[in-house]
């Protein structure tokens, strides 16, 4: 502590109070801007507000309506379909993509370079990307059907059933050179010995990886479905751009929906009170991770 | 010796497996980028008749200069210019605020520790997690309060606030790493708060800050959901201008002005990416959790 009991004078009192003096901005900002914030957003999902927020208080009226609007629902299943299917592919590809960069690659710094570019992208390009080569008439259907394979559809871009698996599409071309950056470090980080032990012991390179590297990358697979549970969850860009949540609200996801109502339909308090719902999902992955990360850092 | 000549027949095998693979997943990672160039260079009857593949008959830079100059983008006919300003004269301030103040919160955070600054810390830990739709609607009101609505300087102060928790937790856990020895020698010896930071702390400093530089400058640069919400015609920054003119649904779609477009908007994120890769990853994985 920086109190200094021999001078006791104005100027080392001031001293003393400078680093409480110097994050208070920042603490202020913090609960107002942060949690003032997200009591004001639970105020607002309580009451009647339209265009503009009243504050006439119905307790949880509209969240009740909220899980009675079709629009909700599909929202709610689109991010089950699209965050499982995002998640599962980009852990599994990412996990081989690393394993196989890590067999002592002689151009491993390009080949890294590579896949993790699309993480310097905004979801805005990205998406303006794979809605050109989705895109039924000009893109990868009029490819290959020039190659001749002429009856070839691939129109999932326009079809209701299939529009938000466009999605997954973009968001795993995005986001897997990240998550093998993070097991790539996760298998740096293992100690030789353990494999030369088990390589002496005549296990095989497949049975040493499943039996032994696998297992032990466990906090990198719990990290990394951490993460990419809350990309998904927050997901908006790319569906604006690529799909604009259509055809209809085929591909709407909870951040959209969001939007919709809050910022274009006029509907503030059924905005809030889905961004509510929002919140509540996040923190139902996120408060036990960072608990448990917490608890790991003081056992360490 | 036939076994181990068999092993090593395998283990040929293996390796073109392996580098087959990778290059094959290059391949698919390129490939966008690939369509999206030879695009943005074709005319648009070569669009219409040949493949996304084809590469340029005769290529021209007509669309780039459409998409940089004189595209409609909502009621302006001027392109993608004024947008990509805007979001440089967003980006500088946020990113130059948020780091500077992250910075002396991280030092405080590490190194003068009170009481009640472990909470603050948690507390602000959480507050990267937040999905941001959660504050959009009383930030909408405080911006308009502030006379800030649909002005670039809102936007600074969003992404300065909402920046903070990520900047604050980049050096705290930088510093926390510099030997508090150090600093309790200097203390003893006179040195103030602020001369501690100056003389011990900023010289060894350097990669955090760019660490942290490049990761609030690619999270702000690529920002899309506070530019939709608090800004409207002219004050837009780039990646809502880019889909109000890829997802306009007046006359004939031209695609290589979007692709031209796109690309101009994903340059200044590529550069920093190219130039500076290393500390770019470095902030991926420390900074993992935002997203």
């Amino acid at each position: 502590m920086p109190t200094d009991a021999r001078q006791p004078g104005l100027a080392s009192l001031l001293e003393a109070a400078l680093p409480k003096v110097v994050v208070a901005p920042s603490f202020a900002a913090m609960l107002v801007f942060i949690y003032g914030f997200i009591l004001w957003t639970l105020y607002i999902s309580m009451t009647k507000s339209t265009f503009l927020p009243t504050y006439d208080f119905v307790g949880l009226a509209q969240y009740i309506k909220l899980w009675r609007i079709e629009r909700w629902w599909v929202a709610c299943r689109n991010l089950l379909v699209y965050g499982g299917l995002f998640i599962f592919f980009c852990t599994v590809l990412g996990l081989m993509l690393a394993i196989f960069l890590d067999q002592k690659i002689r151009i491993e710094g390009a080949l890294r370079t590579i896949y993790l570019y699309p993480l310097a992208l905004s979801f805005v390009v990205t998406g303006t990307a794979w809605k050109w080569l989705l895109n039924p008439g000009l893109g990868i259907e009029r490819l290959v059907r020039e190659m001749g394979w002429s009856s070839f559809t691939f129109d999932w871009l326009v079809t209701s059933e299939m529009s938000i698996y466009c999605v997954v599409i973009a968001a795993v071309w995005q986001s897997t050179g990240f998550v093998m950056a993070m097991f790539l470090a996760g298998l740096r980080g293992i100690d030789d010995a353990i494999i030369k032990a088990a390589q002496v012991d005549g296990a095989g390179l497949t049975r040493i990886y499943w039996k032994i590297i696998i297992p032990s990358l466990r906090p990198v697979f719990f990290s990394a479905f951490i993460i990419l549970t809350h990309i998904a969850i927050k997901s908006f860009d790319l569906v604006v751009v690529l799909t604009r949540g259509g055809p209809g609200y085929s591909s709407d996801l909870p951040a959209t929906f969001m939007y919709a109502y809050a910022f274009t339909r006029g509907r503030l308090a059924m905005g809030a009170a889905s961004a509510m719902m929002m919140f509540a999902m996040v923190m139902a992955i996120i408060v036990p991770y960072l608990y448990s990360e917490l608890r790991r850092k003081r056992d360490a | 010796m036939p076994d181990a000549i068999r092993r090593s027949r395998s283990e040929t095998a293996g390796r073109i497996l392996i580098y087959g693979t990778l290059v094959l997943f290059a391949v698919y990672f390129l490939v966008p980028l690939f369509v999206m160039v030879i695009t943005s260079v074709k005319n648009m009857d070569e669009i219409r008749t040949g493949t996304l593949i084809a590469l340029p008959q005769q290529p021209t830079l007509e669309p780039w200069l459409k998409a940089w100059g004189y595209a409609t983008i909502g009621v302006t006919n001027e392109g993608i210019r004024g947008f990509f300003w805007n979001s440089i004269r967003m980006v500088i301030p946020a990113v130059l605020f948020s780091t500077l103040i992250g910075a002396v919160n991280g030092y405080v955070l590490s190194k003068w520790r009170f009481r009640g600054s472990d909470t603050f810390f948690a507390m602000l830990l959480l507050g990267c997690f937040i999905p941001f739709q959660v504050v959009l609607l009383p930030m909408a009101r405080t911006l308009g309060f502030l006379g800030l609505s649909e002005s670039i300087w809102g936007l600074v102060l969003v992404h300065t606030v909402y920046g903070l928790a990520f900047t604050t937790l980049f050096f705290r856990n930088y510093y926390v790493a510099v030997p508090s020895e150090l600093v309790n020698a200097a203390r003893i010896d006179g040195a103030g708060f602020f001369r501690i930071f100056w003389k011990i702390m900023l010289p060894v400093s350097t990669p955090i800050f760019m660490v942290t530089i490049i990761w609030q400058t690619t999270q702000i640069w690529n920002d899309f959901l506070f530019g939709v919400c608090f800004s409207t015609g002219e004050t837009q920054p780039v990646t809502v201008a880019l889909n109000n003119l890829v997802n306009t649904s007046s006359s004939v779609k031209e695609y290589n002005v979007d692709m031209a477009a796109a690309i101009i908007a994903a340059l200044p994120t590529l550069f920093v990416y190219f130039v500076a890769g290393k500390y770019f990853v470095r902030g991926l994985t420390a900074g993992a959790v935002k997203g």
